[in-house]
Parts: structure tokens; sequence; C-alpha cells
């Protein structure tokens, strides 16, 4: 039995996706550029896709740009925002964003600040959540930008992006209230308001993607995360926001992101959105970013049974194994994350001993990447090195089933008992 | 989760039996003379115990606190130096190491760095106490 519990680095394709695809890989293969029949049959296609997004983030189909990704969607709209500000005149503009984000949006702002933009990365607290009051306390008056993540993808703690798109909404009203309030001849420019953006990656299998109930400018999204295709993303840019093309080229999406349109791909994320709209729950809207305890118990539909999956998966790890930490807050959280750090064992050695046993997981151990350093994000959250070493991430989907979990938690205990066995340190330090 | 390494990342068959299996793994309560490499703030500890008889290694066995890497190499290279003489085993190089196991990732190559500087203690606190 092969068993899969990596649904936060991709999912399986839904079938009805891969259907809706289809012909466009085949008979409806032509250049939506076209103007002739064949053209006219993928814009049709791309026309409804980008409808069916639109409806998903409550938009304008004119506010969505197809993407490669959701990189290059958070790449598009850090380099994007800053370039138009900067083209503006604007030399050193500052953005906010936070030291749990993915490298899709860190290294751009680390290449911007080596560019002269001014930087600000948030702390979070210990759940891996980041604390508004510091938020508020980092926008300065030449602030221009904050690009906050939806939800973490390691450990699964979900931001109060609703809260922040909020607050900066009141500043820049309050800030142009102001302005208007002065006299015509003492007043300069008109103020430039902050624009929001969002990673949302990570979000859409469970929370709102309602960009108006969010109040952001801007919203990045992936097809491969929710059940469609890889190579396709997307980035909401809400009218009037300045965004200035990094990609160069035909003259696609209006001129902001040229290059031949993924047709299958667009397709495909359009038909994904659609199947999530149909989960999407009006009442677990309110209560999910009232957040706290109300979170786990609005879970409906598929996260539901996910939710109670992971409770189980949870439960069943701390009871039958000594000595483990649950990184991910269960009360402000995705119902499908479980992030553990078992003390004394390498989370690489974890998930090789459990990929021999036909189990998928991930671990943000050092031992697993390119870089040898410890996860940004639970170094973050302020857990020691030592201990962030130790980490394996559970991410729970909508196929996964009972037998599995039970699976596991007969599974892991011997293997960290053994691995555990071979440390010689543990037992004796801690 | 980040910087993944797309190319190679994956073991040898020969990686994998030495982590399901490994050789040599314990304690000698009697050691001669021990090694202890690594810090667990980077991920890695490698313990290594040596029992020496007329200037050959008579057993070896090791502790190790790491990726599944690291845990093979420790395998692997107690293996590839028991019944060895002190300046054969010296001889052992990470090179000869990662051949042996049929390669290694990259990125995991370090670890069988650590591998020789386990042994290599060991002996220098063996030589020193003699």
């Amino acid at each position: 039995m092969k068993i899969y519990f990596d649904h936060s680095a991709t999912t399986p394709i839904d079938k009805k996706v891969l259907k809706e695809m289809t012909p466009y890989f085949g008979e409806k293969f032509g250049n939506p550029s076209s103007i002739h029949s064949f053209g006219q049959a993928a814009v049709a296609g791309v026309d409804k896709a980008r409808e069916q997004v639109a409806k998903f983030l409550n938009c304008e189909p004119g506010e969505v740009i197809f993407t490669s990704g959701a990189t290059e969607s958070d790449n598009l709209a850090l380099r994007g925002v800053i370039g138009a500000i900067k083209r503006q005149g604007i030399a050193k503009p500052h953005v906010i964003t936070t030291l749990i984000e993915h490298d899709a949006v860190l290294a751009p702002c680390l290449e911007m600040e080596r560019e002269g933009v001014e930087i600000t990365f948030l702390p979070v607290k210990p759940n891996g959540v980041v604390d508004l009051e510091k938020l508020k306390k980092a926008i300065k008056e030449n602030t221009v930008l904050v690009s906050v993540m939806y939800v973490n993808s390691e450990v699964g703690s979900i931001q109060p992006i609703r809260e922040i798109g909020k607050i900066i909404e009141k500043i820049n009203k309050d800030k142009l209230n102001e302005w208007k309030k002065a006299r015509t001849k003492d007043r300069g420019e008109k103020p430039r308001p902050i624009y929001f953006h969002t990673d949302a990656t990570q979000a859409l299998n469970f929370l709102p993607a309602d960009t108006k109930y969010l109040h952001v400018d801007l919203l990045s999204l992936s097809g491969h995360k929710i059940y469609g295709p890889k190579g396709i993303g997307a980035l909401y840019v809400k009218n009037g926001v300045p965004l200035k093309a990094i990609q160069l080229g035909g003259h696609h999406e209006k001129n902001l992101r040229s290059g031949t349109l993924n047709v299958p791909g667009i397709v495909g994320l359009g038909a994904a959105v659609s199947l999530l709209d149909k989960k999407t729950r009006k009442p677990h809207y309110a209560e999910a970013s009232r957040g706290k305890q109300e979170n786990k118990k609005t879970w409906e539909g598929t996260n539901k049974k996910i939710a109670r999956l992971r409770d189980m998966l949870v439960d069943g790890v701390m009871k039958n194994i000594p000595d483990v930490i649950l990184n991910t807050d269960r009360e402000n959280s995705t119902p499908a994350h479980a992030h553990f750090s078992f003390l004394g064992v390498e989370g690489e050695s974890i998930l090789i001993a459990l990929d021999l046993e036909g189990i998928a997981v991930s671990t943000g151990s050092a031992c697993a990447s390119g870089s040898l350093k410890a996860s940004h994000v639970l170094i973050a959250m302020g857990i020691k090195k030592e201990i962030a070493h130790n980490s394996i991430r559970f991410s729970l989907g909508n196929n996964n089933t009972e037998a599995e979990i039970k699976r596991v938690i007969k599974v892991l205990p011997p293997i960290i008992k053994k691995l555990r066995g071979m440390n010689p340190d543990y037992g004796q330090e801690n | 989760m980040h910087n993944m390494v797309h190319k190679n990342m994956s073991y040898s068959k020969k990686v994998l039996e030495h982590f399901k299996n490994p050789h040599n793994q314990g304690v000698i309560k009697n050691a001669d003379a021990i090694g202890k490499v690594g810090n667990p703030t980077c991920g890695d500890v490698m313990k290594i115990y040596i029992k020496v008889k007329d200037n050959k290694i008579k057993d070896i066995k090791f502790e190790t606190l790491g990726c599944a890497a690291a845990i093979a190499v420790s395998s692997a290279l107690t293996d590839m130096v028991k019944g060895k003489t002190i300046e054969e085993a010296l001889k052992v190089t990470k090179d000869k190491i990662v051949k042996d196991l049929g390669g290694l990732p990259p990125v995991k190559v370090h670890c069988s760095m650590l591998g020789v500087e386990a042994l290599h203690e060991a002996i220098k606190n063996y030589e020193s106490s003699n």
C-alpha cells in the first residue's frame, strides 16, 4: 500500500480536471492569439477559465493574470509593484514581509534589498502566526507594499489576512481623508496607498479566497496544490494597482505577462478552482477568520474528514511515541497539517525509513535540502536548530483514509525507537 | 521543503541497505578509544568505538545521529576498517567510502567526511593513550 501524506508539496490531479484539459492538448490546440477558428476555440477555453478564477476570487476577469505558477506570481507581484513605483520616482520604497514566507517571496525581497529597496522581515509568534501589533508598528511613511502568506507551507499556520487587509485599508483611508481635509494649496501630492499582497498557494483548499472579503490587492495562486496541473498559476491584481511587467515579449495578458498562454494548464486551473468553489462554505467564511477555537469546529465536507484524520494522526503519534513536539497549532492551522519534531532523530532519516515502508512525508530538516540549513520557518518560530533538524511534516489530502493513518501509527513508533537507539546522545542529554 | 536539489537526490541500493540494516551499530563497553565528531545543531553526530590488538582494529562499533547517508557511511566505514591495521585504516578516504556505497547525492558527500573524521579522532585518542 503506497500512502501519500505530502499534499503541501503537490496534489494528484482531479480526474474531472484532467478530462476538461484533454481536448486542449488535442483538437483544440490553437494559439489563443490567433484570430482564426483554431485560435478562437482556444480563446473560448481561456475565457471560461478566467471567469471561473474570477468568480472564485470574487473579482473581474480582467484582474486575473495567468502565470507559470505561484513562484512567478510572487515575483511579478513584488517586483512588478516595486518596479512600477520606482518608475514613478520613489527612490527608496519600503516593503514589509515576514520571516516565514516561501522562498518565492523571500528571494525576490532579498534581491530587491540589494538593489536599494528597504525590506522589513516580520517575526512570528511561537505558533507561526504574524503579530498584528508588530506589523502595525513596522508601517512607515515610505511603506508601499506588504506581503504576507495566507498559510505557511511547513507548519500550516493561518495568517490573519483579512485583519491585515483591513488594517492597511484603514491606514490608506485615513491618510487620504487627511489629505482631502487639507487646503488645496497646502496639500502636496495625493498620498500613495500601501498595497497588500498575499501568497495564497497553501490556503485555497481550506479557506475563503474572496479578495473583497480578504481586502487584498494582489493574490498569488498555483494549480498543482489544488488538484490541478503543474506549471500554471495566477496573480490577482486589483484594478488600479501599479504593475510593471517582469517578462517582456508578445504583449499577452494585457502586456503584463508575455508568453503564449498555457491553454491546457489554464483550462485545468479554471476547472480546479471551480471544484473548490463548490466546496467553499459560506458560514465557514466568517468563523475561519475569527480564528482560535472556532477554526477547528467549522471545517466542513472533505475538510471535516481531513481534520478528523489529522487529529487521529496527532493523537496516535503523541500517545505512542515519547519525546515528540507538535509544531502545528491545531487551533490555528489548516486541517491538513501535522508537523512534528521527534527529539533525538534526524528528520531525513525518518523520511527515508517511512519511504521504505511506502509512506511519503516531507521534512524541513537540513539534510533533505540543498542548503544544509535548518528550516527558516521553524527557526523564526523560536525552535532550536537541533530540534528543527528532527522534523517531519505530514500534509493530508482529500483521498487519505483512516486505514492509512492507522498504518502510520503502527510503523512509526518502531522506526523512531530504532533511530534513537543509534543516537549516541539520546537518553543521556534528553 | 525548500532548496530541494532535484538532480540525483536518490540513494543507491547499497546506501538504503546499510541504512535499513546497519552493520557494527552499537557500543563497545570496554573500548580502547572513542572518537566523537559533529554537532546536533548541524544535525549530525557520529561516535566510533574501537578495540585494538596487535596494531589491528579488532572490533569497531558506531552510534550516529544523522540522515540516512550518515548512518550508511558509518556502517560502510566500520565494515571497511574492521580487521585492518591502524595505518591501513587511516588510508580510508571519503572518496573510498562514497565509492563503496555506490555513490552519494552531492549534498550528502560531507557525511562521508564526518565518518573519516570520527575514525581519525578515535585513532588519535587511542595513540595518545598508548
